[in-house]
């Protein structure tokens, strides 16, 4: 099963190239201190320098290196996104499961938080709570997992309805399992796959909420983000639009590759589908 | 085209003038092959098939799953998923013309007007968002120039013809607020109404209840008498094919293994395997009795009441009750195998869930050798619930798909606290017990077939030596040859360890072979119940007997060889 | 689906279903602002140049702001349930007259995108459902790839650096020139110059899933049994594809649709900070730094019954789509 997973995984052409191309993000971030020692806010020579030349992408209106920023970036960027979506996907899977397994009023108190998440206009209300809890990584990769983790439990809510009615469910309790067997050993690995695709989906969300909200001036203030780099240039726009441009696509190809690698997953836990 | 031929030979072969050898063919396939693509399991879907459809004759194309019957249907209709499954030669001669060879567009002017068809599943072959009004007229309007008030009165006529009640309001319906036996008379009156020469019928019957597939298969034996249609008839049900077939044609892995008249084919097949699926067919005559009346009572259940309260729609709170089992009383000797049968929503299965609490009851008591299991709470019916093991319908979903066969029969031991290696060769041993090979234990189920996985089941539910067995519609999902055989083991297996059984099922030649009594459900009540011969010979309530005289085929005694 | 008295009877049901979900947004977020450091009282304060602590005493009592927690809420939602949203003392103004003045802005900003991005996507899924594999599909799939993982601020002021700076052709920012003292026809034609890139900006993405989801829902629905029966009823490919696949696979992005009003106001609030669009979102964003909680409140309850009045009307539409939906 792992083998063909990666046999026709591999053979998804633009999943393969979204996995090369993150797996080179996360190797720029997480090496951002080793290429790019030193203080990534310090500044290293005049503003406003054209990309490609004495810097790769050029300098701020301060005179910071881009480049520098970038790198750094990418660390708070794919730290708050995966952080926020392991948050997001456990509460999720908990509280979905639960509901979908049990029913009764555990689900109809699910079903008016989804519903008041659905009411609510989301992202304002992160915007609220990152305020409320002062700007930090640890405010924001709460904010977005607070605000994240209602569509996980729906999916995982639906998956485990429709599979506890599944004959193989009524099996284990008529062999008289207990509840968590049944819960955590039955049903979870068959709606595994679903999950693992909604979670890899959401990591690419959360890095866009992430971004947002840095852009709006809610980022930490300690952290080099992309978010923030675009809004910090965004009133250069007009003399020098690489500020905002550049760490707009490094945004827009992690995003991108991750989205590719999400299904690129699917298709490779559902062979059937691309039969079609 | 010859005079119909007189309407009183119901059953038991065709008058000879229909198959007169002078008369020309209204379709006749030639050498038909049809490629399967790469990665099937044989190469092709059929092969070198010739068949013949006179005027005014049924064809019944018989055989199991995968025997290509469904894909030589669709090949003469042109209608082959492509590009992965093609015709890659023969002919398909209709009035002269090899349809094979015709353009879309001349295929399109043929399909509803000249031959036309009608599937399983009403409901999923109707578009759900659009009235039957309007799909009956869709076939009229892309064929025929006609005003609105013509088309909307041969309409009608033809769904007073296919007896619909108050055919206005069908016409205004959507095919969720219709019965089945509705749908299907609705699209029967679809593919009639532009008075076709050919009608396919593709398992036409196989998604209905037994009393609606009587009434299903009278209608279309009576419209194709009196437009002199030639019917091709696709099943699996050598019933239906008594019930209706003029000409039989026997299909095995795409290949045509024998065909002739119904009498020639039903009571003196020539072929093999013919034979052996003939002889897999149970005979409707009950079993004779094989248990005393002295055995101590193990399954008592009083009172069974279940109501479902369900939503209306998506959107809505408001709540219907539905009663689903009534005030059900139960008693089952050990050693007895007792038959609950009745129609889909007769609250059968219901019944079952409720006795072995996969469903709680509004109200009732179970006792299972004297110990009143309803008294318990969830958690303290959990040591007990070994004491009742069930068997399901459903052979790929009944199986965890992630656990191995021998972890799936002893799953149920170690839970009851049995130490895993014993449980494990215990395991082992069962296997043998339910006919399957021992290698196979550290196999996944997908790697099995239906009939195998239904052995898994049986095995896991024998591995807790249960002293009930509920076996929910086991055989219902399999081919006849496999059906048989199933039922044997399960036969075998209670005689063998004096098991107390209930056993759920539609189907009253599976009741009359495996049961000792049997009681009759509908609409959540039993309306009869008594020893299978008794019931069999005379019923008393009047739905026991409309449910006999709806068993297809309930004449034909399949010859034993 | 007849507008019938039964319908009547469903409005008013969804309607009374959701004021528990409304009301049960404004309780919590009153209580979370009631974490937040700082109030109205400290931030005027500060801002008039450390003022001594009687200052700031006397204008918490003014404001209500010195009393117990619960006795506040209390007072706040017997107003709201009056329909009083209160006074926004940072603005002098009450928070009602603040609020609907940017109503305006968001609805049309709001109703652009939705329809822009229901009726573009619906449509570009067709085009690539109905060439499945061809150039044409594939085109419009990569397209929506790219702009399903694309950021809306980014993309905003990237919009703006072309059309805007380098081309000319659209104004950056704002939702009408006010110097141009424009009326009638000239006017709307203003404001319609001012909303193609804030509605292009927001939909975007939205647009990108929907285009996906039509895709899908029609190839989907392309294998269904119904369509076996239209094709053995001699209906020409094209035939099927409009009468009978094309309504089917729209019902899920209406679905889709219904479901995202919620985060597409969320969404709002960056491209109105963007394009300097004078709606809710930036309302909603300054009252939150100016520690104006009543109005940040009223904002909040205002987008819930938004929220809720738009749900409405999707799964109304959603109604007269599916006959198999029972409003009893």
């Amino acid at each position: 099963m792992p083998q063909s997973f990666w046999r026709r995984f591999i053979r998804n052409r633009p999943a393969a190239v979204g996995l090369a191309f993150l797996v080179f993000v996360v190797v720029v971030s997480l090496g951002a201190p080793l290429f790019f020692a030193g203080d990534p806010f310090g500044i290293v020579g005049k503003p406003f320098l054209p990309p490609f030349g004495a810097y790769l992408f050029g300098t701020d209106s301060l005179g910071r290196d881009i480049a520098a920023g970038i790198a750094h970036g990418g660390r708070t960027s794919l730290m708050v996104g995966l952080v926020a979506t392991i948050v997001a996907v456990s509460v999720g899977t908990l509280l979905g499961a639960f509901a979908g397994f049990y029913r009764g009023w555990i689900d109809d108190v699910l079903m008016r938080f989804t519903e008041f998440f659905q009411t609510i206009p989301t992202f304002l209300f992160a915007i609220v709570l990152v305020a409320i809890m002062s700007p930090s990584r640890a405010s924001i990769v709460l904010a977005i997992a607070v605000i994240s983790w209602p569509p996980i439990a729906r999916l995982v809510r639906g998956q485990f309805m429709a599979t506890r009615e599944r004959e193989f469910v009524q099996a284990a309790i008529c062999l008289g399992m207990t509840d968590a067997a049944i819960i955590f050993r039955q049903i979870l690995p068959n709606v595994l796959s679903p999950i693992i695709v909604a979670g890899s989906l959401m990591v690419a969300t959360a890095i866009l909420i992430e971004a947002a909200l840095a852009f709006l001036g809610l980022g930490d203030p300690n952290a080099m983000s992309w978010g923030f780099m675009i809004g910090a240039g965004r009133s250069f726009l007009r003399d020098a639009w690489w500020l905002c441009a550049i760490p707009g696509i490094a945004i827009l190809l992690t995003v991108l590759s991750i989205n590719l690698v999400g299904e690129g997953v699917n298709d490779a836990l559902n062979p059937r589908l691309r039969t079609l | 085209m010859s005079t119909p031929p007189a309407a009183a030979n119901g059953r038991g072969g065709p008058p000879a003038a229909t198959n007169g050898v002078d008369e020309p063919a209204l379709l006749a396939v030639q050498g038909l092959n049809v490629a399967l693509p790469a990665w099937a399991d044989r190469e092709r879907a059929v092969s070198d098939l010739s068949i013949q459809l006179l005027p005014n004759q049924i064809v019944c194309v018989v055989g199991e799953s995968g025997s290509g019957k469904s894909v030589l249907a669709r090949a003469i209709m042109g209608l082959l998923p492509a590009p992965h499954v093609h015709v890659t030669g023969g002919r398909v001669l209709f009035d002269g013309e090899d349809l094979l060879q015709a353009t879309p567009g001349r295929m399109r002017a043929v399909r509803g007007a000249r031959i036309a068809m009608i599937f399983q599943e009403p409901m999923t072959a109707l578009n759900p968002l659009m009235t039957i009004g309007w799909q009956i007229e869709e076939m009229v309007e892309i064929h025929l120039v006609l005003g609105a008030r013509e088309r909307r009165a041969r309409i009608l006529a033809l769904l007073e013809e296919v007896r619909l009640a108050d055919p206005e309001r069908i016409l205004r319906a959507y095919p969720h607020e219709i019965s089945g036996g509705q749908r299907q008379r609705a699209m029967i009156a679809m593919a009639l109404i532009l008075e076709p020469a050919i009608l396919i019928a593709d398992e036409p019957t196989t998604a209905l209840d037994v009393t609606t597939q009587a009434q299903i298969l009278a209608l279309i034996k009576e419209l194709q008498r009196k437009h002199q249609t030639g019917v091709l008839f696709i099943t699996h049900d050598f019933g239906v094919v008594a019930e209706i077939a003029d000409h039989v044609a026997v299909m095995r892995h795409g290949v045509l293994v024998e065909i002739g008249t119904a009498a020639q084919v039903l009571n003196a097949p020539q072929h093999e395997y013919t034979r052996s699926l003939i002889a897999a067919v149970p005979a409707l005559a009950p079993r004779a009795k094989r248990v005393t009346d002295a055995a101590p009572v193990v399954l008592e259940v009083r009172g069974m009441t279940k109501t479902f309260a369900s939503g209306a729609g998506w959107f809505s709170r408001a709540r219907r009750s539905v009663p689903a089992v009534k005030a059900v009383e139960l008693a089952l000797r050990r050693g007895h195998t007792l038959g609950l049968v009745g129609e889909s929503g007769s609250g059968k299965s219901t019944l079952a869930r409720c006795i072995i609490r996969l469903i709680e009851p509004d109200a009732g008591s179970v006792r299972l050798a004297g110990i009143d299991l309803s008294a318990l709470t969830r958690r303290e019916l959990r040591p007990h619930r070994k004491h009742i093991q069930m068997v399901f319908q459903d052979p790929f979903g009944s199986l965890n798909p992630r656990m191995t066969v021998v972890q799936l029969i002893a799953q149920g031991p170690i839970t009851h606290g049995v130490a895993v290696p014993e449980a494990l060769a215990r395991a082992r041993e069962l296997l043998q017990l339910v006919r399957l090979d021992p290698a196979a234990a550290d196999r996944f189920p997908h790697e099995f077939s239906g009939g195998q996985r239904q052995r898994i089941g049986i095995a896991r539910a024998l591995a807790l030596k249960p002293l009930l067995l509920v076996a929910d519609e086991p055989v219902s999902a399999l081919d006849v040859s496999v059906q048989a055989q199933v039922l044997q083991l399960l036969a075998d297996i209670r005689d063998r360890l004096e098991l107390t059984m209930l056993f759920i099922t539609h189907d009253l030649r599976v009741a009359a072979q495996v049961c000792d009594e049997i009681a009759v459900m509908r609409q959540g009540e039993i309306v009869e119940t008594g020893p299978t011969a008794a019931v069999f010979a005379d019923p008393q309530h009047p739905y026991t007997r409309e449910l006999l005289a709806a068993v297809p085929g309930r004449n034909w005694v399949p010859p034993r060889f | 689906m007849a507008l019938g008295p039964k319908t009547a009877v469903y409005i008013v049901r969804r309607l009374a279903q959701a004021v528990p979900v409304v009301i049960g947004i404004v309780v919590l977020n009153f209580l979370l602002l009631q974490l937040a450091p700082g109030d109205a009282a400290t931030v005027l304060a500060g801002e008039a140049g450390g003022a001594p602590p009687e200052y700031v005493a006397q204008l918490r009592e003014r404001f209500g702001l010195d009393r117990p927690t619960h006795v506040q809420l209390l007072l706040y939602l017997k107003n709201v349930l009056s329909l009083d949203l209160g006074y926004s003392f940072r603005n002098s103004m009450p928070v009602s007259t603040l609020i609907l003045g940017r109503l305006g802005p968001t609805l049309l900003l709001m109703g652009a995108t939705l329809l822009a991005s229901v009726l573009c996507g619906v449509l570009l899924g067709l085009l690539a459902a109905t060439a499945v594999n061809t150039w044409r599909d594939r085109v419009i799939s990569v397209a929506a790839v790219i702009a399903y993982a694309t950021p809306l601020f980014w993309i905003g002021l990237m919009l703006i650096l072309l059309f805007s700076i380098k081309l000319e052709w659209l104004p950056t920012t704002g939702m009408e020139d006010v110097v141009a003292f424009n009326e009638g026809w000239d006017r709307v034609l203003d404001i319609a110059r001012h909303l193609v890139l804030p509605t292009v900006t927001l939909s975007l993405f939205y647009m990108a899933l929907y285009t996906r989801m039509m895709r899908a829902a029609m190839l989907d629905q392309r294998g269904m049994d119904y369509v076996v029966t239209a094709r053995s009823k001699g209906l020409s490919e094209r035939l099927i594809t409009y009468r009978h696949v094309l309504r089917n696979a729209v019902l899920p992005v209406v679905t889709m649709a219904g479901v995202q009003v919620g985060s597409l106001l969320g969404g709002s609030v960056v491209v109105e900070s963007v394009f300097a669009w004078p709606g809710l979102g930036q309302l909603a964003f300054q009252s939150l730094f100016a520690r104006d909680f009543n109005l940040l409140l009223g904002i909040f309850f205002l987008s819930a019954c938004l929220v809720v009045l738009v749900n409405l009307a999707v799964d109304l539409v959603y109604l007269a789509l599916d006959p198999r939906i029972n409003v009893d």
